[in-house]
Formats: C-alpha cells, sequence, structure tokens
C-alpha cells in the first residue's frame, strides 16, 4: 500500500494524518479505558477519577445482586441468544448470498427489502413485531419475537459481507474446477469453501455481537425478561455506583473473548492454507 | 470481476434457476414475518383509532396524523434530529474518509494497514450503551477534562456545557457511528488501482488534485454507504440522545417513545410512519446518486 510517490520520503501529509489517527484512536478508546480503570473502584463509591483504593467489589456486587436487578439472568439470555442469531446468519445469508450470484426473478425486490430492513428505525421494527405478535396471540418472548427482530438486522449486514466476499470468488474457477473433473459436491468443497471461509466468519462475528449488543431492536421484542443491553439501559437509570463500570468491564472482556476467537480463526485457517 | 450469470451453460439453467430460489427462500421468509408484515401492522395501526382504556380500536381515521402534524412539538423534534443527523454525517465523513484515506494510501505495509484498521473496527463489537456511559466520567462536572483544565488553572468553575447537552450526544454519535464510515470508505479505496493515481501525478495533477478528482469520485460507493448507515442509526436514535443530553433534547423517536409510555399505539405508530417515511426518502435520494447494488455484485 503506498501513496503516488512510492518511495523516498513520505510526504507531510502522512504526518498531519497520522496525527489525525492517533488522535482518533484515543477518541476512541480513552473513555473505554477509563470505564476499565474505575470499575474498580474502592468503596469510596465515587463515579470519577481517581481511584481510590482499588478492589473487586463493584465486581461482587454485580453478581451477588442486592440492587442491581438481574444481570446474570440477563447474561444467560443474551448469551444463547447471540449464539442462535449467530448461527442463522451464517446459514442464511451464506446461502442467500450464493443465490444473488445470478439475476433472476424478483432479486431486485428482495435485495431493497433486506436493505429497507437494515435502515429501518430499530424502535420502528419493535413497535411493529409487538403488534404483529400481540395479533397472532403470542406472547414476546426473547427466543420467538426477539429472535426475529435481531436477524432482521444482522441477516442484512450478512448478506452485504457475503456479497463483498462472493465478489472474489470467480465463477471461472468454479468451471475450472468442473473442467478438470471434479463434481459439484467436490468443486464446493475444495473451491467455494476455502475462498468464502474467513467471510464466513466475519459474518458469524457480525451475527453475534449485533445480537448481544442490540438495544432498540430488543426493547419491546424481548418480553417481560430482559436481555443484557435491556439490563444495562436500566441500570443506567437506577444504579448510580461503580456496578455499572463493572457492568461494563465485563461485557467488554466478553465482546473482546468472541473477537480473539474470530480472529484467531481466520488466522490460524490462513496459516494452515499457506502451508 | 463479473459474477453475473451470462456464462451459465443453458443446460444447467432450469435447476439451478430452481436451486437459486431455495437458496433464497429462508431469507425472503425472514424478512417476511419479522419486517414486511410488522411494518405494514405499524401504517395499518397508524390509522386507528385510540381510545382511552380501551386502546387500539380498529378504523381508518386520519386524527393521528392531523394531531402530529398539528403539534409544534413534533416539528421541534424533527427539526432537532434533521440539525443532528446534518452535523454528525459532516464529521463522521470528514474524519472517515480521511482516516481510510490515511489507512489505504499512507501506510506503506499491509499488515500494519489491516491491523491498524483492526483497531478502529474492534470498539463496534462491543457494547454501545457502555461506550456511551463511559463518557461520563470524562465529560462529567468533575470528570477528567474539568479536573485538569482546573488543576491547569486554565478555567475556575467547571464547563457546564461538556455533558448533558447537544455537544455531549454529537460526541456519543461521532464516538459510536464513525465505523460506519471508516469501514465502507476504506473497503472502496482498497479496490483502487494505485497506477491511477501515479498516472494522475504524472500527467501534472496536485496532491489535492488527485484526491479530488480521482479518489473521492472512486469512493463514492463507500461514501453512500457510510452515510446511509450514519443517517439512519441517527435518525432513528433514541437513547444515546436520551442520555447524554439527560433528556434535555429529544429525538423524532422520543415522541414515539413517549405515545408508547401511554399505550397510544395509534399515534406511536403515525409518528413512526412518517420516520420511516423520511428515512426512506434520504436512503432513496442516496441510491439515486449511486447505485450501490451494482457497485456491491461488481
Amino acid at each position: 500500500m503506498s501513496s503516488s510517490p512510492s518511495y523516498g520520503p513520505r510526504p507531510w501529509t502522512f504526518y498531519v494524518l497520522a496525527a489525525l489517527f492517533t488522535l482518533f484512536v484515543i477518541f476512541l478508546y480513552g473513555p473505554m479505558i477509563g470505564v476499565l480503570i474505575l470499575s474498580f473502584q474502592g468503596p469510596s463509591a465515587s463515579l470519577v477519577f481517581p481511584l481510590r483504593d482499588p478492589s473487586l467489589m463493584w465486581f461482587d456486587e454485580l453478581f451477588n445482586p442486592r440492587r442491581t436487578g438481574d444481570v446474570v439472568g440477563a447474561f444467560y439470555r443474551s448469551l444463547p441468544l447471540a449464539g442462535i442469531v449467530m448461527l442463522l446468519t451464517v446459514l442464511v445469508s451464506v446461502t442467500a448470498g450464493f443465490a444473488f450470484r445470478r439475476r433472476f426473478w424478483g432479486s431486485t425486490a428482495i435485495f431493497y427489502t433486506a436493505i429497507a430492513s437494515l435502515i429501518v428505525p430499530g424502535l420502528v421494527l419493535s413497535i411493529g413485531i409487538l403488534v404483529t405478535f400481540r395479533y397472532l396471540g403470542q406472547s414476546a418472548s426473547w427466543y420467538t419475537s426477539g429472535l426475529g427482530a435481531h436477524l432482521s438486522w444482522s441477516l442484512p449486514f450478512g448478506l452485504l459481507i457475503m456479497f463483498a466476499v462472493l465478489g472474489r470468488l470467480n465463477p471461472s474457477y468454479e468451471e475450472a474446477a468442473y473442467d478438470l473433473g471434479a463434481t459439484k459436491w467436490q468443486t464446493v468443497k475444495e473451491v467455494v469453501v476455502p475462498i468464502v471461509f474467513p467471510g464466513m466468519i466475519a459474518v458469524a462475528l457480525f451475527g453475534f455481537t449485533l445480537s448481544y449488543d442490540e438495544f432498540p431492536r430488543s426493547w419491546l421484542t424481548v418480553g417481560s425478561k430482559n436481555t443484557l443491553p435491556l439490563e444495562i439501559w436500566t441500570m443506567t437509570t437506577n444504579v448510580t455506583s461503580p456496578a455499572l463500570y463493572a457492568l461494563g468491564t465485563v461485557t467488554t472482556v466478553v465482546s473482546f473473548i468472541v473477537i480473539a476467537i474470530a480472529l484467531s480463526s481466520i488466522i490460524l485457517i490462513q496459516r494452515k492454507r499457506s502451508s | 470481476m463479473a459474477s453475473l450469470p451470462t456464462a451459465d451453460t443453458q443446460s444447467s439453467n432450469k435447476t439451478s434457476l430452481l436451486m437459486t430460489y431455495l437458496q433464497v427462500t429462508p431469507l425472503t421468509v425472514v424478512l417476511t414475518f419479522f419486517f414486511l408484515i410488522p411494518v405494514a401492522l405499524v401504517v395499518a395501526v397508524s390509522f386507528f383509532r385510540y381510545q382511552m382504556l380501551v386502546g387500539l380500536v380498529p378504523d381508518f381515521v386520519l386524527t393521528n396524523y392531523i394531531d402530529l402534524i398539528k403539534n409544534p412539538t413534533t416539528w421541534t423534534l424533527y427539526l432537532s434530529t434533521l440539525k443532528f443527523t446534518l452535523i454528525v454525517l459532516v464529521i463522521t465523513f470528514v474524519l472517515g474518509f480521511w482516516i481510510a484515506y490515511f489507512l489505504v494510501f499512507h501506510v506503506r505495509n499491509l499488515l500494519v494497514a489491516i491491523g491498524l484498521f483492526l483497531i478502529c473496527t474492534v470498539p463496534f463489537w462491543t457494547s454501545n450503551i457502555i461506550r456511551m456511559i463511559s463518557w461520563r466520567p470524562v465529560l462529567g462536572k468533575e470528570g477528567l477534562i474539568n479536573s485538569a483544565l482546573l488543576k491547569a488553572g486554565a478555567i475556575d468553575q467547571p464547563i457546564e456545557w461538556l455533558l448533558y447537552s447537544d455537544f455531549s450526544v454529537v460526541v456519543a454519535y461521532v464516538h459510536l457511528f464513525t465505523l460506519f464510515m471508516i469501514v465502507p470508505i476504506f473497503n472502496s479505496m482498497a479496490r483502487i488501482d494505485k497506477s491511477l493515481l501515479e498516472a494522475a501525478v504524472d500527467a501534472g495533477a496536485s496532491r489535492w488534485g488527485v484526491v479530488w478528482n480521482v479518489v473521492l469520485p472512486l469512493s463514492k460507493t463507500g461514501i453512500a454507504l457510510g452515510a446511509l448507515f450514519v443517517v439512519t442509526l441517527v435518525m432513528g436514535d433514541f437513547f444515546v440522545v436520551t442520555v447524554m443530553s439527560g433528556g434535555l433534547s429529544g429525538s423524532a423517536t422520543s415522541g414515539i417513545f413517549n405515545d408508547l409510555q401511554f399505550l397510544n399505539y395509534p399515534r406511536a405508530a403515525a409518528n413512526a410512519v412518517i420516520l420511516l417515511i423520511i428515512v426512506l426518502l434520504i436512503a432513496a435520494a442516496i441510491f439515486r446518486v449511486v447505485d450501490v447494488r451494482k457497485e456491491l455484485v461488481r
């Protein structure tokens, strides 16, 4: 990746933009690191710096709730929900992505419906799904209406990623495999999947985190039992102790573990392939 | 890179067409049940009558819409939302464009570029609400900025407008949504053939001329997608504006939220329809300028 004068001294714009980039990263991470530090606040329960008598008491408070509500329960709903959304997002958007490689009657309509589903304000859809379930005589719950609400947002994302991935899959590779005598199944296994697999992991990562952090679409659709973002939202209005920061630290750590798994599996696959 | 089926052989056409429809069925089913039908019902309910204690009464009345249009609060809220949308759009575009430009054209090592790109994207995978709240100890009255400025003697009273103001709302939006600009613009820029830039320089273009006449037009798909994301996210937001303004500012969705609290579903639905129409009009305008689909499947 080089700019127009490929070699030689870096242009002055490099330094200006490097400074901008550094400031942006500080802007991006600074506050999060602050929350991380403040979650170890001592019994003074101060919500701002400085950190006094570091302790783990707010994590303890979080998992042995006296005032903070049902964080653990919410976590055990959010995690499986995100897992199911991840699985379905991969399955559905990958197959749909392959369908879109050719033009078929209705493809444009389906594409624009997916885009509309992506950009419709979450609260609007939340109302709609709630009303739909009410008319069907069903009560809303995280594993029915909540799941659907999350899919309405993760599937279009997955589809867009698949477009980017499949754009790199030249049909002539498959034709070459056929010409060399490969069966359809062999072609899929040996040619298509290896090219598409890193993209599938990206879709999985999107599916998981879009669901795990989703708030507006969950708001009316998860029923009486909250998922984690809703629980956090309730806490922001009720809880004025560093327990809130401790929760932030815990959810961020979970997110980072998921990212680490996804990225390292992509790297592993690439390395395996190159050796 | 044409992935369109022009090369398909005639013999396999029938079976593969059936296959194609089977492949797209699950997506269509989900979109139908969790997007098309719900939105259609929202439109239907927006014409229903609201009756105290009874709730929804099926009917066809325009009172919900007339109520909203006559109410000055609606106008204030929508204007405030549009104001935030414009400000945030400009800031995120400027930031997103130059950061993507830096990563693609200034960082010479591909691995370093990918690493820096990942650094930008990682926060996206973490909770939005937590990232929003994390500004409190920074911007608050006793927060980092105020205490630092006090200590330095630059001010002798904490600056009040840092938190719970329009300023903090914009800061939170930029913090949350700049990513949605960086990623698509980065994606478009990464596809630009570097030799084009060299050709432009050889032909006597200035550095600025290259950016304006070559890079900017070639990244318009990314810009359009980014703008689409940012506009719809800000327009549909209720939670950031509520938390970060301390309840002082509202957004178009605040009106919907209030009506829902009183179980006035018809008026909430009417407001939702108005919001939806505005968002879709903006999206259509963006799609008119750039044929996103053609560029995506290319």
